[in-house]
């Protein structure tokens, strides 16, 4: 039986950069992986010789700048490049594009209409602003705001003086926009349907909700906090797929002397007398250590993990009322050629973006009833990229890659399990809707590995699918997530810790979790503290 | 006393007739300008078939202040309630229903786990309400202004919150934004109960059970009694036109003038101070201070006028979210319906249609995409079954809000109204057999006819949405929210201020105080 100072239960992105800087504060720390590969979903793999699939998340914004260069995940190898384009293509053949170029962008909007060209500014400078006033607090943890600890209550005055210096208005705007729905939000600013629906989709990825569901206009910060090369907002390519950003911190996490051992997948935490001791896996094998952390999801963490008798029922109670629902599925396409978009026309700069097949917000809320009625939408919002335009090494000269995320998806079919069937019928649903845009686009594909919410359970091992690992809702969200008084990411057994996406400050190859879980352990081992906290960029 | 000392207060609503009550009692020369032919705008009672009246907006008294009413001394001046603590009663097809007094079942056949479950849900939800009712009474603090009385008063919601004590206060902050549907999901087995439980969370609002902020609008609605209200959930005598009969005889009392009949054109300025009203008649009449009880649109873009105002405010005031989503059915019956298995003296309880959250989230889908609901979610009550004054001997009138009915071109025709009218008498025929053959006359008020009739912007009867964005230091728009408008001598005090709708009377209080405390500083 091998001893060590910490465990982590999962490599994914999240797990991999705990353990790093767990490793580089002098720990000797022992990653456990039950898949044959790590990465978690943040993962590139060779499903059809000669192409590289990022098979669950597919674009990268999110990651924390000052831990991409903290961790030195360039010299580890991981390249952001970033893209531009990106466009909303009508069932009429109308074009909706992203343009860089500020003037150009405005042009386009003109095009639809010329007060949504004027409320555009405004809106890019309104949530702009929402941005700055977030981003501090993504490399911070949460204070609870019921205890009286000196460090919460510090903490809590922290917060209040972040959010009162842009002042009176921007206090109520953000009060708002935390509680809008998306739809009522861009109401506030444009009244083309087809620019609400362009703008629309960043406020329901990865959520069960629809654009008319009060709190959708949060989700929609969550897809913008991002930048690439300090680009705010902007979204890359991880080069190599997004294997790359889990390739890279498992690098520096090695560096650091890490261990990872794959094909383990870990069946049991071990607790004796109120505290971890290690943790069992299906193979038979014990590892101890006194401290162990959870890169899966809380549901899944307090559900499998541990013997009933472990822990307090009200707190199972709530680990099994989290709200993790599945909301999408993916396609991951190996194509012969580029297919063409005659809405498009030839060479057209907006095919190397994220490209939607939208008209209206209603019809984006239909999908959603779809999905509340227990079946994947028959009209779904679909996020379309094909990355070897950009990135050659995802496929053969010639041919290429593509990644369609599809929303929604539900995690049961009217009540029921998920069949062979139901997915060939899913995928055909996709592949029709874009083929109605893309006339020689079935001829092309040559593999198609499709991603219901039953395979990211299975194979990832995220609840019913949910990419977020629970749900971005204002009651797991900041000091409610994943439960109210266990957002300082110590679990309820003492050395537990929980370092996944269903922590603070949530979903999105971020890794701001892992890194935010590994600051709480050093300061509980009184450890001086290596991780980098709050603000160092801008 | 001057014309600059006289106060003019547009629309004799409850509030509207709150304030002057109040701005009377404090020796202010009061005048109430009403469009309508009687007083009580919203909560009023009134003949829609001959010899059948019925209350033609909000149908039951549930958050009437009690301190208001006893400072008015509302029941010497003719209030009486003639049932109170209506029990609600969800009814069920089969005649399987369930009675609720409140967290209690008093009859009815619940899962072992929710009988032991319900009283303690209930309780914790009257806690939350608490921390909202005890904001009813105060001015919201304006946040980042500055000001000592702000900050103090921001500090006081937070300490109320704080005092829930650690479980509470972290159970309340978890869902006070989130959604009843999974709140209940979470704490109950029975559809039934989970429905009628949820419908309590949408109505009248522009939310399904799944939508978030619903149990936000749960707890606003359990806030007036929570605080502790006249009679419970209760029915006055001679129906809601009463209560405002009797506010405006205690404002006659007090030396205020009511003139009914008498719409207002326009609010005139001289300078940047108000100088009086424009009636639609010509006439013009001078006053310093003009409070007005209609809703915020109607009072700033119609009366006032946009060009008066910033930019920002206007867009902000345009974006007040304030469609109506609650039709009103009124049915004179000929005598009393029979539901299935329901004793006859139940049948004068507050009787809801909301059979399980799938039937009330499918009622709501329709609605969100512009259609009426085709089984609507039922809010019924027969007062005539307590009050004979409503209805001929042996005859009765039955009053129900009706949801979904959004306020939507598409949604507000002719037509429209006939299919919601033959689908509401549908679904009641199926809890009340035989109820379509005693119906005499019927009367279905769409949002569009409450816009019309009782001149709701929107026909929303909270003249606005109740939402974590519309409320507080937030209601009707930030910036605004303390009453005074940003034109010297203009407040408003009607539903859409805080702390909101249902006949409280609580914002026309507020407004009262808010106009004296700024005279007092000047």
């Amino acid at each position: 039986m091998a001893n060590y100072d910490a465990i982590v239960v999962g490599a994914g992105h999240n797990g991999l950069t705990n353990a790093a800087y767990l490793a580089r504060a002098g720990l000797k720390v022992l990653v456990l992986e039950g898949n044959p590969w790590i990465g978690g979903a943040a993962v590139s793999r060779e499903i059809e010789k000669g192409w590289m699939y990022s098979n669950c998340s597919y674009v990268c914004s999110l990651l924390r700048p000052e831990l991409f260069r903290d961790l030195e995940l360039a010299r580890h190898g991981l390249q952001v490049v970033p893209y531009g384009g990106g466009v909303t293509i009508t069932s009429t053949g109308d074009v909706l594009g992203n343009y860089t170029d500020e003037d150009v962008q405005r042009r386009e909007f003109a095009r639809h209409s010329a007060r949504d060209a004027d409320a555009y500014q405004r809106y890019s400078t309104d949530v702009m602003r929402q941005c700055k006033f977030i981003r501090p607090l993504l490399l911070r943890t949460p204070p609870d705001p019921t205890s009286f600890k000196p460090r919460d209550i510090r903490e809590l005055i922290f917060l209040g003086r972040e959010f009162m210096k842009f002042g009176e208005q921007f206090i109520y705007d953000t009060l708002r926009f935390y509680s809008m729905s998306i739809a009522d939000f861009l109401g506030e600013y444009f009244e083309s349907d087809l620019i609400k629906a362009h703008l629309s989709g960043s406020g329901i990825i990865g959520s069960a909700m629809g654009v008319y569901s009060p709190g959708t206009a949060y989700v929609l910060l969550h897809h913008y906090m991002g930048d690439v090369d300090g680009s705010i907002g902007a979204w890359g390519f991880a080069r190599g797929g997004m294997g790359a950003v889990s390739n890279a911190i498992a690098s520096a996490f090695k560096s650091h002397g890490g261990e990872i051992i794959t094909n383990a997948p870990v069946e049991r935490v071990i607790v004796k007398g109120g505290r971890v001791t290690g943790v069992a896996t299906a193979n038979g094998n014990e590892y101890r250590a006194k401290i162990v952390v959870s890169n899966l999801d809380p549901k899944r963490t307090f559900t499998k993990l541990f013997d009933a008798g472990d822990l307090d029922p009200e707190f199972v109670k709530r680990a099994r009322n989290f709200k993790i629902r599945g909301s999408s599925g993916k396609l991951n396409i190996a194509l012969d050629g580029l297919p063409e978009f005659p809405a498009l026309g030839k060479d057209n700069p907006l095919r190397f973006g994220d490209m939607h097949f939208l008209d209206s917000l209603e019809k984006m809320e239909r999908a959603y009833d779809d999905w509340k009625n227990g079946t994947w939408s028959k009209e779904p919002y679909l996020d379309l990229l094909i990355p070897s335009m950009t990135d050659p090494t995802m496929a053969p000269p010639g041919k290429h890659f593509m990644s369609v995320f599809v929303q929604y998806v539900p995690p049961k079919i009217h009540g029921r399990d998920w069949t062979d069937q139901d997915r060939d019928g899913f995928r055909d649903t996709v592949l029709d809707m874009i083929g109605r845009y893309s006339p020689n686009f079935r001829s092309l594909v040559r593999h198609v590995e499709v991603r219901t919410p039953r395979e990211l359970e299975d194979e990832v091992g995220l609840t019913e699918g949910n990419i977020f690992q629970g749900e971005l809702t204002m009651d797991q969200l900041l000091f409610n997530r994943p439960f109210p008084g266990y957002a300082q990411y110590r679990g309820p057994v003492g050395g537990f810790y929980m370092c996944g996406s269903g922590t603070h400050p949530g979903g999105g190859v971020m890794a701001a979790p892992g890194a935010n879980a590994a600051r709480e352990i050093l300061h509980d081992l009184r450890r001086p503290n290596v991780v980098p906290e709050g603000w160092q960029d801008d | 006393m001057t014309d600059q000392n006289r106060v003019i207060v547009i629309g004799a609503g409850h509030n509207g007739l709150v304030c002057a009550a109040y701005l009377a009692r404090a020796g202010r020369e009061v005048l109430v300008l009403e469009a309508a032919g009687q007083v009580g705008g919203a909560a009023v009672t009134r003949e829609f078939a001959p010899g059948y009246r019925v209350s033609a907006c909000a149908h039951i008294c549930y958050q009437l202040d009690r301190s208001i009413a006893r400072e008015l001394a509302l029941e010497s001046h003719g209030l009486k309630t003639a049932r109170a603590n209506l029990r609600t009663v969800a009814l069920a097809t089969e005649g399987d229903h369930l009675v609720l007094d409140q967290g209690r079942l008093e009859a009815g056949v619940l899962p072992e786990k929710d009988r032991a479950t319900l009283a303690g849900y209930h309780a914790r939800m009257q806690r939350f309400a608490r921390v909202l009712a005890k904001q009813h009474n105060r001015r919201p603090p304006r946040l980042g202004g500055g000001d000592r009385s702000d900050l103090i008063a921001a500090a006081m919601l937070g300490l109320d919150i704080r005092r829930l004590g650690r479980d509470s206060m972290r159970e309340f902050l978890r869902i006070a934004g989130i959604n009843i549907f999974d709140v209940l999901e979470e704490t109950f087995e029975s559809p039934l109960l989970k429905g009628a439980l949820a419908l309590d969370a949408v109505l009248g609002a522009n939310l399904g059970p799944r939508s978030n902020n619903s149990v936000l609008t749960l707890l606003h609605r359990m806030s007036g009694p929570a605080a502790g209200v006249v009679g419970g959930l209760s029915l006055p005598a001679g129906g809601m036109g009463a209560v405002s009969d009797a506010i405006a005889n205690a404002a006659r009392a007090r030396g205020v003038t009511i003139r009914t009949g008498t719409p207002v054109a326009r609010i005139s300025l001289a300078g940047d101070r108000i100088a009086g009203v424009e009636l639609e008649n010509g006439e013009k009449i001078a006053a310093g201070t003009v409070v007005s009880n209609a809703d915020p649109a109607r009072t700033l873009l119609q009366l006032l006028g946009a060009r008066h105002l910033e930019t920002g405010f206007v867009h902000r005031i345009r974006h007040f979210r304030a469609k109506g989503m609650a039709a009103k059915l009124h049915l004179a019956l000929d005598g009393l319906p029979s539901f299935a298995r329901l004793p006859s003296e139940r049948v004068g309880e507050r009787l809801v249609i909301a059979p399980n959250l799938d039937y009330l989230e499918q009622a709501f889908d329709h609605a969100k995409h512009g259609q009426c609901s085709p089984d609507p979610a039922l809010e019924i009550t027969i007062p005539s079954v307590h009050d004979q004054t409503l209805a001929p001997a042996g005859k009765h009138v039955l009053s129900a809000i009706v949801q979904y009915a959004p306020f939507d071109p598409r949604a507000s025709t002719a037509g429209a109204r006939a299919a919601l009218l033959e689908r509401t008498l549908a679904v009641l025929e199926r809890y009340a057999p035989g109820l379509r053959r005693r119906v005499v006359a019927s009367e279905l008020l769409l949002p569009a006819d409450l816009e019309r009739e009782f001149r709701i912007t929107g026909g929303h009867w909270h003249h606005g949405e109740i939402a974590l964005d519309q409320m507080l230091m937030m209601r009707p728009v930030p910036g605004a929210a303390q009453y005074a408008m940003p034109v010297n001598g203009l407040y408003l005090c009607g539903a859409g201020c805080h702390p909101g709708g249902g006949v409280m009377g609580a914002a026309g209080r507020n407004a009262a105080n808010a106009v004296l405390a700024t005279e007092r500083a000047a």
